[in-house]
């Protein structure tokens, strides 16, 4: 029935997928730089063991590219602060909250966010942060910081946030 | 709401036809995609007494809306009648109804006593002058005339497509308020066509995908109550919910019912992997399904139990793959272009609906259980999560449409491709999931 052969398309494209290894390091458009404040912060920037230091000084987020979990090389840069500051300031756990842009079906988001999540934790334990202290959480795309539908707010949205305990965000 | 199921004594009965029932040469078949609706007329139903004038009205009323909402039935309207039907029980004057070319012709009465309502109905194939199936009686609430509507409506569209019906159905969904970056998330349960919307949770943690049971009496859902998301389940009569997986340091999400309706497969995540597992309700047991570096998620049940389709990035993306319900080697099913997600079985067992994504756009699209045949129904900036109609001939899902003021809300669609309709509901809505036939 031709109605029906207009809509197959079949074709495995092995290409395509080998261009998406999660393990390949520093797959590109992530990491723009800081990530963007506005979360009200305990304390003041001006004393370093505060959590608006923590997040304002130190960078409370990570970037990823589009359906990446790796680390980039200024998300580490960002997470060796991060853990420094953890060492030094041992009174604090953290929650790591991992999210996705809305480009995505909800659960592989929820999955993804996850991973991400998960990513930053074993980079930060692999720092010398203990892992009793860090738990993870995966928003998928249900929190968004960002609303545009264009990929300046979605680079912004592809984030793990490390949430010092007591300062869960929503 | 546990007022209108309990006092909704529905009670069918057939009664005899003054000709003797045969099947005319009236149907539609719909499989072939039907391009020219079937023209029909529905007069108003008859009261039997002042006191049912409103109730025949607003029945007579829904019944069309069910009819035409299908795209496979054009009604025709009571200003082009030449006949009345003002007796129930008079003979039919066909003349008056193939002058205006109505093919169907619906009659019914409408009696209330009390809080009781009793609709009466008949079928008519015009053209060949003769009873399509037999007269039927439904007895109920006035609380539940709109289901009796619906329970008219299906009976009128199985015995004219030969299909099952699906008017006598309900919906829960996630209700949405508020912009992407506040958005407000709340389980809300409806009729099919947007009717009787309630609410059964609050907007206080982000609830997502509400899953019905195979009865329709519980819902599976995840929710982020405890500060990290688990999977919940809600008894529809009482809204009474518990959490099903909580295990420390774990997420779970994705939940969906096995036909038994006793066995719950969902997926579990531990140390940023996820994967599938199945908990026994009654045992509260726990088994692994998949055990594997990749994500696992979204699975659904085939309808005799067998099998699980669910989606993975194994290969490098999303796929969609069908493998044993307990577990083993998977049969990866979706070769197109892009990515797939969110496959679930139809309830005929002969096809999987999915979301697919491919150059930046969404489709919900349906394939045979093998793959093949692949048909792309939709297209937008956003459009996922399909959910079957019990009859496996239309899907519902969701459609967030772009930017900052972008919002998400219903849609069904014919597994043809036809009939794009909007479900209106009172805000937002995401993740519909469509129940069985009611009882």
């Amino acid at each position: 029935m031709s109605f029906l052969n207009k809509f197959i398309t079949v074709g495995a494209l092995l290409a395509l997928a080998a261009c998406n290894d999660p393990s390949q390091l520093g797959g590109g458009a992530g990491g723009s730089g800081s990530a963007g404040g506005g979360i009200g912060a305990a304390g003041s920037v001006s004393d370093p063991t505060s959590v608006a230091y923590f997040q304002q000084a130190v960078g409370d987020r990570v970037l990823f590219a589009v359906d990446q979990s790796t680390i980039t090389p200024q998300g580490q840069t960002t997470l060796d602060a991060q853990a420094n500051w953890l060492i030094r300031n041992g009174d604090y756990t953290a929650v790591i909250e991992g999210h996705a842009d809305e480009k995505g079906t909800r659960e592989y988001n929820l999955a993804l966010g996850a991973r991400r999540a998960n990513a930053v934790r074993e980079y930060l334990v692999s720092r010398g942060v203990s892992g009793t202290r860090l738990r993870t959480v995966t928003y998928g795309k249900e929190r968004p910081i960002e609303i545009c539908s264009e990929e300046s707010c979605y680079a912004r949205n592809r984030r793990a946030v490390t949430v010092l305990a007591g300062g869960l965000t929503g | 709401m546990k007022k209108i199921l309990a006092s909704l004594l529905l009670g069918a009965t057939l009664f005899s036809s003054p000709l003797a029932a045969q099947d005319g040469p009236l149907r539609i078949e719909i499989t072939e995609g039907v391009i020219e609706p079937l023209p029909f007329a529905v007069p108003g139903f008859v009261p039997e007494s002042p006191a049912a004038a409103s109730q025949a009205e607003q029945l007579t009323r829904v019944i069309a809306a069910d009819l035409t909402g299908t795209g496979l039935f054009r009604e025709i309207t009571a200003d082009a009648h030449i006949g009345q039907i003002t007796d129930f029980s008079a003979p039919i004057q066909y003349a008056d109804w193939k002058a205006i070319n109505a093919q169907a012709l619906i009659t019914g009465s409408v009696g209330v006593s009390g809080n009781r309502v009793t609709v009466r109905f008949r079928v008519w194939d015009v053209f060949s002058g003769a009873e399509l199936g037999s007269g039927l009686q439904f007895v109920g609430s006035t609380d539940g005339w709109r289901r009796m509507a619906h329970k008219v409506a299906d009976q009128v569209y199985s015995r004219i497509t030969g299909e099952g019906g699906y008017f006598d159905s309900r919906v829960v969904f996630v209700s949405e308020t508020g912009p992407k970056d506040d958005r407000r998330k709340r389980l809300a349960i409806m009729d099919y066509d947007g009717a009787n919307v309630q609410y059964l949770t609050d907007s206080s943690s982000i609830v997502l995908a509400p899953r019905f049971s195979p009865r329709g009496d519980k819902v599976l859902y995840t929710s982020y109550e405890s500060g990290f998301p688990h999977i919940h389940v809600l008894d529809v009569g009482n809204v009474q919910q518990r959490v099903l997986e909580q295990s420390e340091g774990t997420m779970s999400f994705a939940p969906r019912f096995a036909p038994d309706g006793q066995t719950v497969v969902y997926s579990l995540e531990q140390g940023g992997n996820t994967d599938l597992y199945t908990l026994d309700l009654a045992s509260g047991n726990r088994t692994r399904l998949t055990n594997a570096p990749s994500i696992e998620t979204a699975p659904s049940y085939s309808p005799d139990g067998a099998q699980i389709v669910f989606e993975s990035d194994r290969s490098g993306n999303q796929q969609l793959y069908v493998m044993p319900a307990r577990g083993g080697e998977a049969r990866r099913i979706s070769f197109g272009q892009g990515r797939y997600g969110t496959p679930v079985w139809s309830p005929r067992g002969d096809m999987i609906a999915f979301t697919k994504q491919n150059n930046g756009r969404f489709h919900i699209g349906v394939m045979r259980v093998d793959g093949s045949e692949e048909r792309l129904l939709t297209a937008s900036f956003l459009d996922e999560g399909p959910t079957w109609a019990p009859n496996g001939r239309v899907l519902m899902f969701a459609r967030e449409t772009q930017g900052a003021a972008g919002r998400s809300s219903l849609y069904s669609v014919d597994i043809s491709g036809r009939n794009l309709r909007p479900v209106r509901t009172p805000d937002g809505g995401s993740d519909p999931s469509w129940s069985p036939l009611q009882q």
